[in-house]
């Protein structure tokens, strides 16, 4: 008897509310509408409303600004990863090319920040391109690899040809008007990232891409360029990255070297799996949990790159669906136990 | 002559670096990229047993190498086994298996000069009017008997048959009786032992510091890219290739550039011919 007693498992059934929302039709009143419109308010008014709730601390504020940086490297990592399926370790490279193109355009030619960082934005997201396009017809492990290899190419080339200020790195940026100006620029972009993002993936292009994710040959078959979409996919990632480097350049009014290291490949990676792959919302959550841990590691130096490459092992072992994937399961659905 | 003689020298170094990762990704199929991290890892513990506890070297050595092979068996079998053939989680999980060690190991306070391992042997040695000292002699045949036994194993004994089996066609090894996990932590132990083994001849010719774990890993990926994944005469031409075209370029360019070589030739090798000098892959699979 008691052991007929243990022979439950647990059923999941999804709200009603969801069932129908995922027709148009659905929504019929206020509570209702708010159930779905939860989350993504929280999301972003949360995120606009963080700078004045963190007003009296200005060091989290320049944290918060960092989080949205890395989480548009964690965006475009996603899109990249999950959707047009090619895996690339080497986010440092699109900030550090970001960061150099602004740089360059502020003191050699002395534009002003507002045309710098868009122009960033685009002649860094195609300068990536551009490199990246001999590797784009390999995929999976390769590259990956390559992807790897670019941001310590880059930084060596840099070093041994003593070019952009060599080791020193390019100074005397300008920097943004006031705080404020800094903060919202980088969290209304990350937003407008995520949104601009979530709506391409269901759009007629998305299907392509993931077309090219999921069964490369049959989307050749169908007399479609594959290379042609791949490298839009990269472009699209590698402009996030540049706009995030461009930024973080007018923010230190420095550019160098440092910009193409390790914690950049590692951090959007390791915030894409701990929020949740394929989500696009995930990695900001991630972001959210990971560079505020890692500021609180600070002291500690190194260790903090062991341990989230440590978190990043767990949770790509032990959890590989990630947080977001989780928390949205638990808010549609109801779980309850059946007998057998 | 310079030219040749520190080719070669240098080519036996990165055969050396590079054969635990071509065993490992060989057999298993498994990019271990904490392979660098294995190496300093194996050459620190190495100093630890030398230096904290007096043990005799060759003592040190021996369980060094053994507590390295345990390490690579255990990475497998705890691990890695829950994310086998998700090639990109294998990666981005040995990757952070590696950076953990070695970030580790750096907050653990090992750098700068003061961690080094005595050589086997002092002196040197004059070669065609060339000065030579003797440990980089020993590297080079070192690096030769290991090449040697590695092949005897692999095609001798019944264990490395298996292995060998296990490369070729995994399912037809599978219908054979042979356990493709057991073997794939036979595979990270030799590969893991190997990189012991390397850090133990090479590290003394210099300091044990944490860079040198991506260097490693670095030259091993390159190496093995050249030569084509998983083949062994590949890999071992193309560390004489990537050998030599560094020395040739610390020669005429300047020591900068010995490391962009190794990535040039990564990327080259990918994109004019993805499986390498001596790959075995089928051309559709690895590229479209």
């Amino acid at each position: 008897m008691a052991k007929q007693h243990e022979q439950r498992r647990r059923e999941r059934l999804d709200r009603g509310i969801k069932v129908r929302s995922d027709g148009v039709y659905a929504v019929g009143s206020w509570r209702e509408m708010m159930f779905l419109l939860g989350p993504r308010l929280l999301l972003i008014v949360g995120l606009l409303a963080m700078p004045l709730i963190l007003g009296g601390v200005p060091y989290w504020q320049k944290v918060l600004t960092i989080i949205c940086i890395y989480a548009l490297l964690a965006i475009g990592f996603d899109f990249l990863a999950h959707y047009v399926g090619l895996v690339s370790l080497g986010g440092a490279l699109y900030i550090g090319v970001g960061a150099y193109v602004s740089a360059l355009l502020n003191t050699e030619f002395g534009l002003p920040i507002w045309v710098t960082i868009p122009a960033a934005t685009v002649l860094g997201g195609a300068l990536c391109t551009l490199l990246l396009w001999p590797c784009l017809p390999l995929r999976g492990v390769y590259f990956a690899i390559v992807s790897l290899m670019f941001p310590l190419l880059a930084a060596r080339v840099i070093e041994a040809l003593d070019v952009f200020g060599g080791t020193d790195g390019v100074m005397g940026l300008d920097g943004f008007p006031n705080k404020w100006v800094e903060m919202y620029v980088v969290i209304i972009c990350m937003l407008l990232a995520l949104f601009a993002l979530r709506r391409l993936v269901n759009a007629d292009m998305g299907l392509v891409f993931r077309g090219v994710k999921d069964n490369d040959q049959a989307v050749k078959a169908s007399g479609i360029n594959i290379t042609y979409y791949k490298a839009i996919g990269v472009f699209i990632a590698a402009s996030l990255g540049c706009l995030g480097g461009a930024v973080l350049a007018h923010i230190y009014m420095w550019a160098g070297i440092s910009q193409f290291a390790l914690d950049f490949s590692i951090i959007p990676i390791a915030a894409t799996v701990v929020g949740g792959g394929g989500t696009l919302a995930g990695p900001v959550i991630g972001c959210l949990i990971l560079v505020p841990v890692s500021e609180l590691l600070r002291d500690f130096g190194t260790l903090r790159i062991a341990v989230y490459a440590l978190i990043l092992m767990a949770f790509i072992v032990f959890k590989s669906e990630g947080l977001m994937s989780y928390g949205s399961r638990k808010y549609n659905q109801f779980e309850h136990w059946v007998e057998i | 002559m310079d030219i040749i003689i520190y080719g070669i020298i240098n080519s036996a170094t990165l055969a050396l670096m590079a054969l635990g990762f071509t065993l490992v990704y060989g057999v298993s199929r498994l990019p271990n990229f904490a392979h660098g991290a294995l190496y300093v890892l194996a050459g620190y513990i190495c100093w630890i047993l030398l230096h904290k506890l007096g043990l005799p070297y060759v003592l040190a050595i021996a369980l060094s190498l053994a507590f390295l092979a345990v390490v690579g068996g255990a990475m497998y079998s705890f691990i890695l086994v829950r994310i086998r053939g998700m090639s990109i989680s294998e990666i981005i999980a040995s990757y952070a298996i590696g950076l953990a060690i070695l970030e580790g190991l750096r907050w653990g306070g090992l750098k700068g000069g003061t961690f080094t391992l005595d050589s086997f042997v002092e002196g040197s040695v004059d070669i065609f009017g060339v000065t030579v000292d003797y440990q980089r002699l020993l590297v080079v045949g070192l690096g030769a008997v290991l090449v040697g036994l590695l092949y005897f194993f692999v095609n001798r004994t019944r264990l490395g048959l298996a292995l060998k089996g296990m490369a070729q066609d995994e399912r037809a090894a599978l219908t054979l009786g042979i356990d493709s996990d057991r073997m794939a932590i036979a595979s990270m132990a030799l590969g893991s032992l190997s990189a012991a083994v390397a850090a133990i001849i090479l590290l003394p010719l210099g300091s044990i510091v944490v860079e040198a774990g991506y260097h490693v890993l670095i030259m091993a990926v390159a190496v093995c890219i050249v030569g084509g994944l998983g083949s062994w005469t590949g890999a071992i031409l193309a560390a004489f290739v990537i050998g030599f075209a560094q020395i040739l370029t610390t020669v005429y360019l300047g020591a900068h550039f010995s490391v962009v070589v190794a990535l040039v030739a990564i990327i080259l090798t990918l994109i004019i011919k993805p499986s390498g000098l001596f790959g075995k892959q089928k051309e559709l699979e690895e590229r479209v």
